[in-house]
């Protein structure tokens, strides 16, 4: 596969089967492509304009990204290694991910510069089929490795990123809050899943020991759907905070939400809920008033 | 009290109330002794509450919470209230997992709050006016 690395002291694992010796072919594609970088690239960006990639860029960036680009692609030429190219498509990777640029938009564009690039060559070498033949067998491999590269930098650095939001949003996704003592709020935001559930009730267990929680308000306002698995969920954690002792209030059920339960036939029958979460607060506060009242007049 | 005693669990009384404390996981023929002797100590001792705690255990299972279950039952036929104190977070998330559940009986977070609870709910007349 490494046909083009051809480079220069003895590491030549050329499939060179040809009489000629392609040694020089690359050194040579890589002094014109130097020689015409300008207009290559400048030909290369128009096309990039053109097909309506990159739009999230602005004109500077384009023009700054297409040249580092380019000398990358250039260099691998020459070189042979793709080290430096993976670091870098990794750091453009990092820069234009947040951006909302898409894999076809990033594969799209290196593919254009194989293109524009192959077209000069055919311009160059016309004259010489045979030549020509040699030089795109030379460059073919070493760029269609490039393009390769390219794509599967990008596509493990949006994987990553994807990864470290998904660890950081699940550290976000369970705040379990004191709001005053022996109260606690658990809102909750975003879809509930089984993982998430679970994790939710753990910290919300736990939360109940180190806070010596009596009430929990627990707000589902931020969720956007309910089932039957949410829902049996949901249950669960408070059948698991009554055995903790902290009798628990949901509130923010939504019109829809209300509505899918009761069709689904969830029975919800021993839950406290309340419609707001303001009115959890009042609810919660109730609650325990009336049990400092009790406590307060019967201990006496 | 936490003694090495016949069975791994102590009875003491406190007030008007049993605390109950089980020290280690108890098989079948000690839940049941367990069961008895308890029953037993509410009329002895005139209870009118019932604190177990069952902080020490790090697992509960189907007959263990379905026996705390029957006792509570059978405290308040004898005229006393129970109240299970200490369940672990872990403990508690297994059992609404493995859909095991301690029925009407109440549940506190530690003794100190089993007590609270037994003299908040203690009175006879449903936690009225005067007690």
């Amino acid at each position: 596969m490494t046909q083009f690395q051809t480079t220069t002291d003895g590491q030549r694992e050329g499939s060179v089967e040809s009489g000629y010796s392609d040694d020089g072919l690359l050194p040579e594609l890589v002094a014109h492509l130097r020689e015409n970088r300008t207009r290559l690239r400048d030909q290369w960006a128009h096309r990039v304009t053109e097909a309506s990639l990159l739009e999230a860029m602005t004109p500077q960036e384009m023009a700054a990204e297409t040249t580092l680009v380019y000398d990358n692609y250039v260099e691998v030429l020459e070189t042979g290694s793709v080290e430096a190219l993976q670091h870098y498509a990794r750091d453009l990777s990092e820069r234009i991910i947040p951006r909302g640029v898409e894999t076809h938009e990033v594969v799209g564009i290196v593919l254009l510069l194989r293109d524009v690039l192959a077209r000069s060559l055919f311009e160059k070498y016309s004259h010489d089929p045979e030549l020509l033949n040699r030089v795109l067998d030379a460059y073919e491999p070493a760029a269609n490795r490039i393009a390769n590269t390219v794509a599967v930098s990008f596509v493990e650095e949006r994987e990553r990123v994807i990864r470290e939001q998904q660890d950081a949003l699940r550290e976000l996704s369970t705040p379990v809050l004191p709001v005053r003592e022996r109260l606690l709020i658990l809102p909750i935001i975003g879809v509930l899943d089984s993982e998430r559930a679970r994790q939710l009730t753990e910290q919300l267990l736990l939360g109940i020991r180190r806070h010596r929680a009596r009430v929990v308000v627990i707000d589902v306002t931020g969720v956007p759907g309910v089932d039957e698995t949410v829902a049996n969920h949901l249950v669960q954690t408070v059948d698991a905070s009554r055995l903790m002792g902290a009798s628990v209030i949901i509130t923010g059920l939504s019109p829809t939400i209300a509505q899918t339960l009761v069709t689904i036939g969830v029975d919800l029958g021993k839950m406290n809920t309340i419609g707001d979460l303001q009115g959890g607060l009042e609810e919660a506060e109730r609650l325990l008033e009336y049990g400092v009242a009790q406590q307060g007049g019967a201990s006496t | 009290m936490i003694q090495q005693g016949p069975t791994p669990v102590s009875i003491l009384r406190e007030g008007s109330n049993l605390v109950v404390s089980i020290h280690t996981a108890l098989d079948d023929t000690q839940m049941e002794r367990f069961r008895h002797d308890l029953v037993a100590a509410i009329g002895q001792h005139r209870a009118r509450g019932v604190i177990i705690d069952v902080a020490a255990l790090d697992v509960l299972d189907s007959f263990g919470s379905r026996t705390l279950r029957d006792i509570g039952e059978m405290a308040r036929l004898r005229g006393a209230r129970t109240v299970i104190v200490g369940i672990q977070p872990d403990v508690a998330f297994a059992m609404v997992r493995l859909g095991m559940s301690m029925g009407a009986l109440p549940s506190a977070l530690d003794l100190e709050e089993g007590l609270a609870f037994l003299a908040q709910a203690g009175s006879p007349t449903q936690g009225g006016s005067s007690g």
